[in-house]
This record gives C-alpha cells, structure tokens and sequence, in this order.
C-alpha cells in the first residue's frame, strides 16, 4: 500500500498553492492590463506593499507560535513621529532609526508581558496597545502632522544602484524571518508552541521566552516599517498607518499562515503579499470603486482562512483516513 | 420479536482512498446480551461502529435490525432506528447542567416556540429516579466526573429507548470502582433486552462482561466465540494474528544504587508527605485510583507544576527543579498520560516530534544540522520499531501506538537516567503494548531507571519490581515483587488500611 504519496502529495498542494495563486493573478493581470508587467509599476507595486509586508513578516512570526498584534499599526505611527522628532532634534539617522526601533520594541515587550507573565489573551493584550501606542502618538504631537522633515525622506524615497531603500530592507527583513524559520531553534520552538503550547512546555522549551522574543523581533520590524513609512510620505504622521496591522495580517493568513498557529513560511508570506499588492493594483488600474476594492480585500481574507480550514479538514480526513487504517 | 438476532450485519465492506478498511463483515449481536468486539488499533472496529451509527456509509453489504433491512443515513436516524453510541471521547459542554445535556438538540417547546423548561425538569427528575441516580439536574457537567458524565450518556440512549447501545472504549478513562458502577448499569440494561456492543483493549473486563466475542483483524471478521469457549491467551493470539511468547516479557535485571529520592514531597491540597526511593535497574510501579495524586507527583517531579515543600535527591545529590528544562538537565524524562494534550504537536512530522525535547543538540550555533537530524530521527524511530510512511508525515496521521513510540523516541534522544512512564499502554493496542514493555526491559538492563504509572494492575503486576500504592495525595503502601495481587494493592489503593511511614525502609 502506497500511502507515502499522499502525505507528500498533500505537503507539495499546500506549499505551492500559493505559488500557483500568485502566478495565476499575474498572468491575469498582464493580460488586463498591458502596463502591468512594465519595470515601473512592478517596483511601484513592491514598494507599495513594503511597509505591511515588513509587519506581515512579524506578524507570521507571532501567528505561528499562537499569537498576533492589533497594534502594530499604532506602535509604527508611535515609533515613527518619535523617530522624525529625533531627527529633526539631532539630524543623525542612526539615532532616528534606534528610536524607532527602541520605541516599538518598548511597546512590544509591554505586549509580551501582558501576555506571558500577566497571561492577558494575545488579542485582548495587543488590542489594548492598538488604543494606547495610537493615543500616545496623537498626544506627544498634539494631533499635529510633523512636517519639513528634510533628510529623513531618503530612506523611503531613495535608492541603491536603482533598487528602492524599502525594498531593499522587505528583503533583508524577509532573509531574516526565513533564517530564523527554517534554520534556528527558536524559531522551530515557535512552530511547536503554536502546534502545542502544553505538550511544547512538557518538552522543556521555555514557553514564555520564546514568546517574548517573537514579540522584541516583531517590535523590530515594526520599527523599521515605522521610519520607512514616515520618511516615504516625507512627514511625521500621528494619525498615519490606520489599520495597516490588517493588511499584514491578511498577507499573512492567504499566504498560508495557518491562524491556530504552528503553520506558515516566510515565502508564504511573501507571496500573500504580492497577492494583496497585485489585486490593488490591478483594481487601481482598472478604475474599481475604493469602496467596492474594500470589499473584495475583506471576501479575499474570508476566502483564504476557508481554504485554510478546508485543505486541513481534506488532509486530515485523507491522509489519517489512509494510513490509520492501513498502517497496521 | 420471535427470531432471535437483535442486529445482523451482513457483508459489509467499507475503503477509504487507497485502503480497504473493512472487508466483507459478517456478526450478528443477540438481544439481551454484551457482544464484545476485540481487535487491534486499525482492526476495523471504529469504523464498523461508524457505519452502524451512520457515520459512514458502507460501501457494500446490509445491516439488519430485528430482521429488517435498514439504511441508516446519519447518526440521529440510528438513533430513531434504536441505536445509540458512547464515544470514547466524550463530547460534551462542560458549562451545561446535566438536564440541558439529556435534551440538546431535541429540546421540547411550548406553543409559544419558547423551551419548555418545565417538562424537561419533569422529565429529567423522572429519568433519574427510574435509573436510580443520584443527580441534581442542574449540576452542571464540569463539576462532574468522567463516569458520571458516562452515565449520564447512557441515561440519554436509555431516554430514546435505545435497542442497541455501542461503547467505545467506556473503561478507559474511569476508575475501577467506576468501572464496576458501569458493568452494573449494563447488566441491568442486559436484563431489560437492551444489546450492548461493547470495544475494549482491556482483557480482564472483556472476559467479565461479555456473553460474546468477536474478533477484527485487518478489517475482517476473524472468529466469533462464546465466552465460555475460549480464553485470554487465545483472544490476544487471533487479534495479534502470532504468538505473543508471554504478556509481560520481564527479566531479573541487577539493581544498583539509590538513582532518586524524594523526601517530604507536598503541594499543598493535592498531595502530602511523598516519600520514595528508586534504584538503577529497577522498575517502580504507582498504584492508585484515579486522582490518588500520582500523575501530580510526577508532574511536580518533572518540573511542570511547584511543590510546596520537600526535597528531591538524584545520584544523593539534592537538586532544585523549578521547570521541565531543569528537569531534563538533572535526566529526568516524563512520557505524559495524556498524549495529545502534553506529548506531541499534531500538525508538526514525525522529525520535528522527535528532536523537540532536546533542539539544541542540532543547531550548531543558531543553525540547524538537518542531516544530524535526520538520521538521529531514523535511527531511533526506527528502534522503536515506528511505523511511518516518511518522517515528515505530521504526527497527527499515526496511529496511537506508533504516535506514544515517536514520543517514547523523543525521550530516548534525550537518554535520561529516569523515565517516568504515566499511563504509557493507554489507548493502545496489544502488539504495540508489548513492544513498550520490551523497550522497558530492555532500558532498565542499561542501567536507567524506570517509574510506571498504570490504572491497569496486570501490567503493573507484570512488569514492577517494587510498588508503591497511593490513596488521597499520600503513599499507603509499598509492596515488593513477591507481595503483588490484586487484592493487596486495592487494599492500600482504596484508602483501607495504610503501611507505617517508616517501614518503607
């Protein structure tokens, strides 16, 4: 009996759905539209999609061990007009960026403690950030936008050997979430938590580190996304980012995250991103109501968790069905 | 009913994708009696059951209820047809009182379409007293045991006026004072016509229920038996399908140095004053009735929960363990009672199942060794004898046996001094059993050190060198090998008599 085929048979569908997903939407977006393939709009498109793509990378991180952050939008408008002021104050890049990252790992490590030592849900705990890392932001600048901000700019509009400075940091945030993935025992730990946290616990691997370090990792990111952000609109924005935790949470998920945890890739991730940033644009070229692109992103993320339910339920179903019965 | 067979299966095959799962069943189940059905994990069992409850449709082949062709579509049309089916698992709603439990799903409604709280009271308080149980209709679930809560299943299929009642595994996770409650209750539904069909691993129960056995092997039907006609040995050997040279395959083997010892161990409300000692090359039994305080003994041991107050003394050096990391450091391992709870991550393969207890062994300064993985993941799983299609199959597709071996293996890759053992036959069948117990054998003879904790006495009795009992959260008892039988252990187990503290020594 020939079982092993479909245990490989299904991993393969799983992995390269994606693929599959993504390479079907370009080719009908090259189709639709002949500008779409065109040198500019696909660097325009990437670093479009840049910024949420970086939290989506944090956020694959936290959903694979079980958990997510509501407020990384917050957190990056926080860490970002600190960072402008910072530089306006000091002129210095390097302080600019390290405040960004400092503030948005302060407010990550709030997230983490709330959540592993005061055992706050995940959702509940970041939830709470949304609001505070928002209110802060809108209070430190007085509601006001942060303007002139000269230097800053370069960062989210300049480029090296003509590849855009966002892009170039989406692919060293991506290298770092697939190394940490694939390759280290803290990241196999994530994917055990979020497979069992219990069994993950009785296994010896420190439950409640392992989180905290997913979220001072995300807090990174979300840092880096901040200075991008602010010096792409060339502006300190307190009320900037809105809901940009929910774009990378959808990369995230139609990527092939799974949202009970201890399932999803950096690749995937990437992909579901690429996903997003295509249907935008597509839709933007083709002229589609602002209201009506909003309800296809949300019918996109109802589609994508259905599929994840529906291929689980399918694997489950063939390959348990299979090999329980014949294994013996 | 003038003829004389409750329900009759005839011919009834079922595949799945690849496999024939059941091929060409034939049984027929009398009324008024225990028909047991005995088979290894895979055998067939659960699915046949599936398709008598209407959980899967037959491919092929008829079921006959009273002699009448039936085509039994879902699970609420079985039970119309008379046919009701206590699931291993219980699914229930823990924050349910016990009468919403009896009615859910078929709740009765006033003529306004509002719930008609009134006659469920009614008619729950009368089920109750016909039963005569003890029950307060809106205690709610939670608050309840296993076996109470399996009462209360049974109570329900009594409530549709069931003919047929399956249960699956209904002793597995119930005391032996439960467990005679149970054989009661089916003895009084015997006594009024009802059929049980009845799936146990559990030698012993089987031959005191039942009026009947039939036997599964690879999906067919191998022999049906009156119980009188036919003995342990030769049921084990039919569902085996070979010889197995002896249940327990124990050896004398050298019992060394004093490997732990716990003095004063006490969490505070769970259980008081442990004191134990164990050898190398031994195998320590804990005897008990469910919620004696072993398991908390052990998962204070391992690091998974505070204890209040004593000391733990390993190779007589006294050591602090505050977490499970700890635990392993000072070569302590746990095999878990509750394998899907706390011993593997079902979505993740076999590979990463396996290395999970000891990952630091293959990142080499923050980067994974997948080759070292990979063949410490083959060579053990393969000494454990697992059966896998590959090893990144994810866990989750095997069955229980070889999922407790992959666990046993993630263990072994840790080589610890003492391996405690809660419960590691649960749920599994025969053949797998036995090979655990020969890896037991063959651990202790390396010099390590093993504590078994076990609801099953033969096997403790089989395979324990020293014993000790545990009743409410304290030892009762400690028996040497030559002291074991049944009885002497229920004694202490059951809180009768206890030992003087110190005649331990």
């Amino acid at each position: 009996m020939n079982n092993s085929g479909l245990g490989i048979w299904s991993t393969l569908t799983r992995r390269y759905s994606i693929i599959l997903v993504l390479a079907f939407l370009i080719i009908l977006c090259a189709v639709l539209n002949d500008n779409f393939l065109s040198a500019r709009n696909l660097t325009n498109v990437s670093r479009q999609i840049s910024v949420t793509t970086i939290l989506a990378f944090g956020e694959t991180i936290l959903i694979i061990c079980g958990m997510l952050d509501l407020s990384s939008g917050s957190v990056l408008a926080l860490a970002g007009v600190l960072s402008v002021s910072a530089y306006k104050g000091t002129e210095s890049m390097a302080i600019a960026i390290a405040v960004a990252i400092a503030v948005a790992v302060i407010c990550n490590i709030i997230n983490g403690i709330l959540i592993t030592l005061l055992k706050a849900p995940p959702f509940i705990a970041t939830l709470s950030m949304l609001a505070m890392a928002r209110g802060a932001a809108l209070f430190y600048t007085h509601g006001q936008n942060i303007y002139q901000i000269g230097g800053y700019k370069i960062l989210g509009q300049g480029s090296v050997i003509g590849i855009p400075i966002p892009i170039l940091f989406l692919a060293a945030t991506m290298v770092v979430t697939w190394y940490i993935l694939k390759h280290t025992c803290f990241g196999r730990s994530l994917y055990a938590i979020g497979g069992n946290e219990e069994a993950a616990n009785a296994s010896g691997i420190n439950v409640d580190w392992n989180k905290m370090l997913a979220f001072i990792i995300n807090g990174v990111f979300v840092g880096i996304a901040g200075v991008l952000f602010m010096s792409r609109v060339n502006a300190g924005l307190p009320n900037g980012a809105v809901g940009f935790e929910f774009q990378a949470l959808t990369s995230s998920i139609i990527g092939g995250t799974s949202f009970s945890g201890g399932i999803g890739t950096a690749g995937g991730t990437l992909a579901g991103a690429f996903i997003v940033g295509f249907l935008n644009n597509i839709m933007n070229l083709a002229n589609i109501n602002s209201y009506i692109q909003q309800i296809i992103r949300g019918a996109i993320i109802a589609l994508a968790v259905v599929y994840d339910i529906w291929s689980k339920n399918r694997r489950t179903r063939s390959v348990i069905g299979a090999i329980k019965e014949s294994s013996k | 009913m003038n003829n004389n067979i409750r329900l009759k299966i005839e011919g009834v095959e079922k595949s799945f994708p690849g496999v024939k799962a059941l091929d060409n069943i034939n049984f027929s189940v009398k009324p008024g009696t225990v028909h047991v059905l005995c088979g290894e994990n895979g055998a067939g069992k659960s699915t046949l059951m599936k398709i008598i409850n209407g959980i899967y449709k037959a491919d092929k082949g008829k079921i006959y209820i009273d002699g009448e062709e039936v085509n039994v579509k879902n699970p609420q049309h079985a039970r119309d047809l008379g046919v009701s089916m206590i699931f291993q698992e219980l699914n229930y709603i823990p924050e349910m009182t016990i009468e919403e439990n009896l009615f859910v799903g078929n709740l009765p409604k006033t003529k306004f379409r509002t719930v008609d709280w009134n006659l469920i009271r009614k008619k729950t308080l009368k089920l109750l007293a016909d039963e005569g149980l003890n029950y307060n209709p809106t205690t709610r679930l939670c608050e309840l045991s296993v076996s109470d809560i399996q009462m209360l299943e049974i109570l329900k299929a009594v409530s549709y006026e069931s003919k047929i009642i399956i249960m699956d595994e209904p002793t597995s996770a119930i005391t032996y004072k439960e467990t005679e409650r149970l054989f009661e209750k089916i003895a009084q539904l015997k006594a009024r016509g009802t059929s049980i069909i009845y799936i146990s691993h559990k030698m012993d129960e089987i031959f005191k229920i039942a009026d009947e056995i039939t036997i599964l092997r690879d999906g067919t039907v191998i022999e049906t038996h009156d119980k009188d006609d036919i003995d342990i040995n030769t049921v084990i050997k039919l569902m085996v399908g070979r010889e197995l040279s002896d249940e327990f395959p124990k050896e004398e083997v050298k019992i060394g140095n004093t490997m732990l010892e716990v003095n004063g161990l006490t969490r505070q409300g769970v259980f008081h004053d442990v004191n134990f000692k164990v050898k190398r090359g031994e195998i320590i039994g804990f005897a008990g009735l469910m919620g004696a305080g072993r398991t908390e003994v052990m998962r204070c041991l391992f690091g998974l929960d505070e204890i209040s107050s004593g000391s733990i003394k390993i190779n007589q050096q006294p050591v602090n363990i505050r977490n499970v990391r700890d635990a392993i450091k000072n070569g302590l391992a746990m095999l878990s009672e509750d394998r899907r709870r706390f011993g593997i991550i079902p979505i993740r393969s076999v590979r990463e199942n396996a290395t999970l207890a000891n990952l630091p062994e293959f990142f080499y300064s923050g980067r994974l060794h997948r080759n070292k993985e990979n063949s410490v993941t083959a060579r053990m799983c393969k000494n454990m004898n697992v059966k896998t299609p590959t090893y990144e199959t994810t866990i989750q597709a095997l069955s229980g046996g070889n999922q407790q071996k992959v666990v046993l293996a993630k263990w072994m890759i840790c080589d610890p001094d003492i391996l405690i053992l809660d419960e590691p036959t649960r749920g599994i069948d025969v053949g797998a059993k036995y090979e655990i117990y020969k890896l037991m054998v063959s651990l202790v003879k390396e010099g390590k050190t093993l504590i078994m904790i076990s609801s099953e006495l033969p096997e403790l009795i089989g395979m324990c060198d020293r014993m000790y009992v545990m009743a409410k959260g304290e030892i009762t008892g400690e028996l040497q090998r030559d002291e074991f039988t049944q009885e002497a252990i229920m004694k202490y187990a059951t809180g009768f008599e206890k030992q003087e503290a110190n005649s331990c020594e």
